[in-house]
């Protein structure tokens, strides 16, 4: 990254302070401190059962978090996550107990299913040029509406196979991982393989930074832009799975507002909404703040579930108003043309130009089209 | 022929053919759709009733529409609806009596909220979606806190008349949202605002540069908004008696989004209409009360919902309007052509 003459030390102390990586450097400390406070403050805390609790209870949320970071990143927003987990899982229940199918059939379909929906989604975006923001909304309410339609009830799954697949668990020192949460870690590993070593990553990040650009450059908007929504409903739909697996029942009213949870953990993992800049793993970052949040309140005892609510919202303008910050500095730096500039040219290299045009447009919503 | 064209060009044709074509609907299911009748000295049927319901929906979106014409969006609204609805209970809770100071710290709230969006969006120069965002996740949280978890009920008499009492045979919130109807044109037609606000949706740079204070235009809006959304607050929770701070509101701000798209105003900015967006609601309201009376069962009204987004996005996306008539075009020549190909051989 920078020039050969500086030591390993000051590259690191760098990278850190690396408007790019800061975000995620300071998602990554506020973990830390908050499960460093919990482990203070209460007994049995600080465990590894506790730690591992937070992904196998999280687990479905950090799978639709990557697929939103993914959308996000490539300048999009999808709304329609939390209506497609609640349409999976009554897809899940419905062909487990009223058709006795075993959950190998079941799995693969849904996970087409969930991908098409995306593709069909991310088709509407690109090739009739919607917002983004108006055609997953319809989404949302196309698949909340299907729930309904199959069934208004909660349905409890019998069916032996999820029983088995639900029941295994893996042990890992002290405590254990369900399937669930090896499904997630696996989606996170591919997720990061993904974004970070593939063409197709390097399109999405092109695609955020400035689509305008990544066409003339000849990269694949179209393929690229369509594929992120598969993506996002692929990973919704798995989210869907794993949070079938998790209760082991289907019901219609489930996973709303899940939507806001992916995208509030997306950008307090450093993700920007503008598009082009933010990395899979600060989303991880991102959830286990909101499930370590979730644990701390269940811990305590005495605080009431909807404070929750009120500390993701605090955190949340934190992080937003310190991506802000960054901006301008970042922009002032600019100007001012120092040596850090040509290193921060550099590491754009191997990311995607930073949405530079938002910041001189104050009060210009993310989904309005910038680049028509 | 001429005429029919330019009507059909007119910004407000399509959301009132959509109206229209749903009452017929309505109307050719029930040929006493449209009857009014008096009882009890109120005006009676079911379009009053569709009006009662959509008069909320209405006062939101207004608010909504100026918010979208300056390139913003508003998704907190549904939050401060509960957060109103929440602060009123819980003052009459206390004083049943003390209706005024109710209705006043419900505007208050809304006030705050619509201040505490415009800073963030016009001063810190935040993403409207993002702003908004952080009090519509942390806005149903502070509603909760202030109703302690519970529904709240309402009894105090005084309150209770906002939302489903009358004056002069008309419901009170259908009056409520004329007023705020009437006031918002008011501002934009008679005052220099609504072309300021055109100029901030066309481009906010130059509106910068020749002057006007694009700021504290844009955090105008969204305190406008807020505002708008603690009134629908009163008049919700009026309505039902109670306050909820988990439900109240619930989807309120994609319904608002959906009423200003459907009523012409673009989401790129710079072009709006008031008339379109109260059109716009009362076309939610009557597919909702349409999809109930033809006996489509209450669930399927979120995929009508869902599919009336997608048509109406794509008839007013040019690019897809380009798209139907090259196909319909190519077909056409295609279907001429075939009996000269077919001489040929």
């Amino acid at each position: 990254m920078t020039s050969q003459t500086t030591s390993p030390m000051t590259r690191f102390v760098a990278r850190l302070i690396d408007p790019r990586t800061l975000p995620i450097v300071v998602t990554i400390v506020l973990f830390c401190v908050l499960f460093g406070f919990g482990s203070v403050m209460y007994t049995g805390f600080f465990s590894l059962q506790v730690l591992l609790g937070l992904l196998v209870d999280n687990a479905f949320l950090l799978i639709v978090a990557l697929g939103m970071t993914f959308v996000i990143v490539s300048g999009g927003i999808d709304l329609s996550v939390g209506s497609v987990v609640a349409l999976t899982t009554i897809l899940c229940a419905v062909a487990a107990q009223w058709w006795h199918w075993p959950i190998w059939v079941i799995v693969p379909l849904v996970l087409v299913f969930g991908a098409l929906f995306g593709a069909a989604m991310g088709a509407l975006i690109h090739f009739f040029k919607l917002q983004p923001f108006i055609v997953t909304l319809a989404g949302m309410f196309l698949a909340r509406g299907a729930c309904f339609l199959i069934t208004t009830q909660s349905i409890t799954i019998d069916e032996p196979t999820f029983h088995a697949v639900a029941q295994f668990s893996l042990p890992v020192g002290s405590g254990t991982l369900s399937s669930g949460a090896l499904i997630g870690i696996v989606a996170l590993i591919v997720a990061i393989y993904v974004a970070h070593y593939t063409r197709f990553g390097r399109n999405v990040y092109a695609v955020g930074g400035n689509e305008r650009s990544a066409l003339l450059m000849g990269l694949p908007v179209a393929r690229t832009k369509v594929l992120v929504y598969a993506l996002s409903g692929f990973c919704s739909a798995l989210g869907g799975v794993v949070f079938t697996l998790y209760l082991l029942s289907g019901y219609g009213l489930q996973g709303q507002g899940m939507e806001l949870d992916a995208i509030a953990a997306t950008v307090i993992g450093g993700t920007l909404l503008t598009g082009g800049v933010g990395y899979v793993f600060g989303s991880v970052f991102g959830v286990g703040i909101l499930g370590t949040i979730q644990t701390l309140i269940t811990f305590d005892g005495t605080l009431s579930s909807w404070w929750t609510r009120i500390v993701i919202g605090a955190l949340l303008c934190a992080f937003c108003l310190l991506q802000r910050v960054i901006e301008r500095h970042a922009a002032r730096r600019k100007s001012s043309g120092t040596g850090l500039h040509a290193q921060a040219k550099k590491t754009q290299e191997t990311d995607s130009a930073p949405a530079a045009d938002a910041k001189d447009k104050p009060g210009l919503a993310a989904m309005v089209t910038r680049r028509t | 022929m001429k005429a029919i064209k330019a009507a059909l060009q007119h910004s407000l044709a399509w959301p009132a053919l959509t109206l229209v074509l749903l009452i017929v609907l309505d109307v050719a299911h029930r040929a006493d759709f449209l009857a009014i009748t008096m009882l009890d000295g109120h005006l009676f049927g079911a379009p009053i009733d569709i009006l009662n319901r959509a008069a909320p929906l209405v006062i939101v979106s207004l608010g909504m529409t100026l918010v979208i014409a300056t390139r913003g969006i508003d998704i907190s609204v549904g939050a401060v609806v509960a957060i109103a609805g929440a602060a009123a209970a819980t003052i009459l809770a206390d004083a049943p009596s003390q209706v005024l100071l109710a209705v006043g710290a419900a505007l208050a709230v809304g006030l705050a909220a619509g201040v505490w969006n415009g800073l963030l969006v016009a001063f810190v120069g935040m993403q409207p979606i993002i702003a908004t965002l952080i009090l519509m996740v942390a806005g149903r949280g502070v509603a909760q806190l202030l109703t302690g978890g519970q529904i709240i009920p309402i009894g105090a008499p005084g309150y209770l008349v906002l939302g489903g009492g009358f004056l002069a045979r008309l419901p009170c919130a259908v009056w409520a949202a004329m007023a705020v109807t009437a006031a918002t044109a008011i501002l934009m037609s008679r005052t220099a605002l609504g072309l300021f606000i055109r100029a901030i949706g066309v481009n906010p740079v130059a509106t910068r540069l020749v002057g006007l204070r694009a700021s504290a235009i844009v955090f105008s809006v969204y305190v406008f908004s807020g505002l708008t959304a603690a009134i629908a607050g009163v008049l919700m929770s009026s309505n039902v008696r109670s306050a909820d701070g988990n439900n109240a509101g619930l989807l309120l701000e994609l319904d608002a989004i959906l009423a200003v798209t459907l009523g012409g105003t673009s989401l790129t900015g710079g072009k709006f209409s008031l008339a379109g967006t109260v059109l716009g609601a009362l076309i939610i309201q009557t597919l909702t009360y349409t999809t109930y009376s033809i006996g489509v069962p209450p669930e399927a009204t979120l995929v009508v919902k869902a599919i009336v987004v997608l048509l109406v996005s794509v008839i007013q996306s040019a690019t897809a309007r380009a798209f139907v008539v090259r196909h319909v075009r190519r077909a056409l020549a295609f279907a001429q052509t075939k009996p000269v190909s077919e001489a040929a051989k």
